[in-house]
């Protein structure tokens, strides 16, 4: 089963990824900042990573550019999901490895669009 | 609403747009036009329709015409469309036409998702088809998409359904809220506003038509009309695009699946005759 793993820092949002993700039938698993997501992720990659941008400890990009350097670390898909909605954000993202990037409010429909563009589902 | 509002509503749309009232329809009037009701200043959509009956006022039978009308697009909405394009249609054109101009009609383009989608998409194919230079021409019944088509605007909303994110960082720019095109995809699409119901020779030649999700709204014999001038238009080796939900199956044998394919029509050369409305058994 495909795994993803859910980075942000509100549990609303979490909540409202986990149920969209499950329907595409994702096993799902949450952090609620950047540094939880890198510990999760050296326990086990997952197959994807939905990634916020502005969390507490740590956020999405210095996780990225974590994530990048560990063993198996290039493995995940990364899509972004952010309000950060300016072209320097999305060319940063694009940049560190980002494969996708969504720009808050989103819904079921964008989120099934965007992983299935990256060839998640 | 009284019954004879909504049959004279029904036979207006028929014959101004083509579009048949569905069964739905009392919901479908009420949420189209309630809007259109409040700005022309009308208490409510029952009294909206009889004024439309009593009076014969061209600027409200275009607002209401116009409201009634879908137009749910997304840009490279549905995909194969597209992939078929690039993997079909365009290789065996870019062979057949040495003069490398290929003439494409976007035919209810509604915002532009689906000409632009075309235009982005043969800029990134560009390296393998230096010599391709695609006309493309959309065309809508609806002025308010044409506008909106031609200005290349478009919500966070609209460019993040269907639009890969390379493709938006390097066709968009973000001004203010929205997302404009590059001008230098906006000029790659000529817009033009043009009812189905035409006259459809004066589109001229063409060697591809994309015609998806609108002749759902017509009845067969409307259908038909449309699909045998589009095939007057086309040359024996043609390609059509209809719907996902659409065929050519018992309304018309001007074309025929392309085999090993889904929604892509070519020509029938076994066609009994072309854009000559017949009566056929079963078919009405």
């Amino acid at each position: 089963m495909k795994t993803c793993l859910v980075v942000d820092d509100s549990r609303v949002i979490r909540k409202v990824a986990r149920r969209i993700l499950e329907n595409l039938q994702f096993e799902v698993s949450e952090a609620a900042d950047g540094l939880e997501a890198l510990n999760a992720c050296k326990a086990t990659m997952p197959t994807a990573i939905l990634l916020d941008w502005n969390m507490p400890v740590m956020d999405g990009i210095t996780f990225l550019r974590q994530l990048r350097k560990e063993e198996g670390g290039t493995e995940p898909v990364v899509v972004f999901c952010t309000t950060e909605n300016d072209m320097s954000h999305i060319t940063e993202a694009l940049t560190e490895g980002a494969s996708e990037y969504i720009m808050k409010p989103f819904d079921g429909d964008i989120l099934e669009a965007k992983f299935s563009e990256v060839g998640l589902i | 609403m009284t019954t004879e509002d909504i049959e004279h509503l029904a036979a207006l749309l028929k014959q101004r747009s083509g579009l048949i009232l569905g069964t739905e329809k009392t919901y479908l009037i009420e949420s189209r036009l309630s809007p259109v009701a409040r700005k022309e200043g009308f208490s409510n959509v029952a009294a909206l329709l009889t004024s439309l009956r009593t009076r014969r006022d061209e600027k409200l039978i275009y607002a209401v015409t116009d409201a009634m009308t879908t137009n749910e697009t997304f840009f490279f909405r549905d995909k194969t469309p597209f992939d078929q394009f690039k993997s079909d249609v365009l290789p065996a054109l870019a062979k057949a036409r040495l003069s490398g101009d290929l003439k494409i009609w976007c035919a209810a383009c509604s915002t532009g998702q689906e000409p632009y989608s075309l235009a982005m998409m043969m800029e990134e194919l560009r390296p393998q088809y230096p010599r391709i230079k695609l006309d493309i021409l959309a065309t809508d019944i609806s002025e308010r998409c044409l506008e909106k088509a031609q200005a290349g605007l478009y919500t966070q909303f609209e460019v993040q359904r269907g639009l890969p994110i390379q493709m938006m960082v390097k066709h968009f720019e973000k001004v203010d809220d929205m997302w404009r095109l590059s001008s230098k995809i906006r000029q790659a699409v000529r817009f033009k506003k043009l009812n189905l119901l035409e006259d459809l020779r004066l589109v001229g030649r063409q060697d591809v038509v994309y015609c998806r999700n609108v002749l759902i709204y017509f009845d067969i014999e409307t259908k038909r009309r449309v699909l045998e001038q589009i095939s007057t238009l086309l040359p024996d080796d043609g390609f059509l695009f209809l719907g996902a939900a659409e065929t050519v199956l018992g309304i018309t044998d001007a074309f025929k699946p392309m085999p090993g394919t889904r929604g892509l029509y070519i020509k029938n050369p076994a066609a009994s005759t072309s854009a000559m409305p017949r009566l056929r058994a079963g078919a009405a």
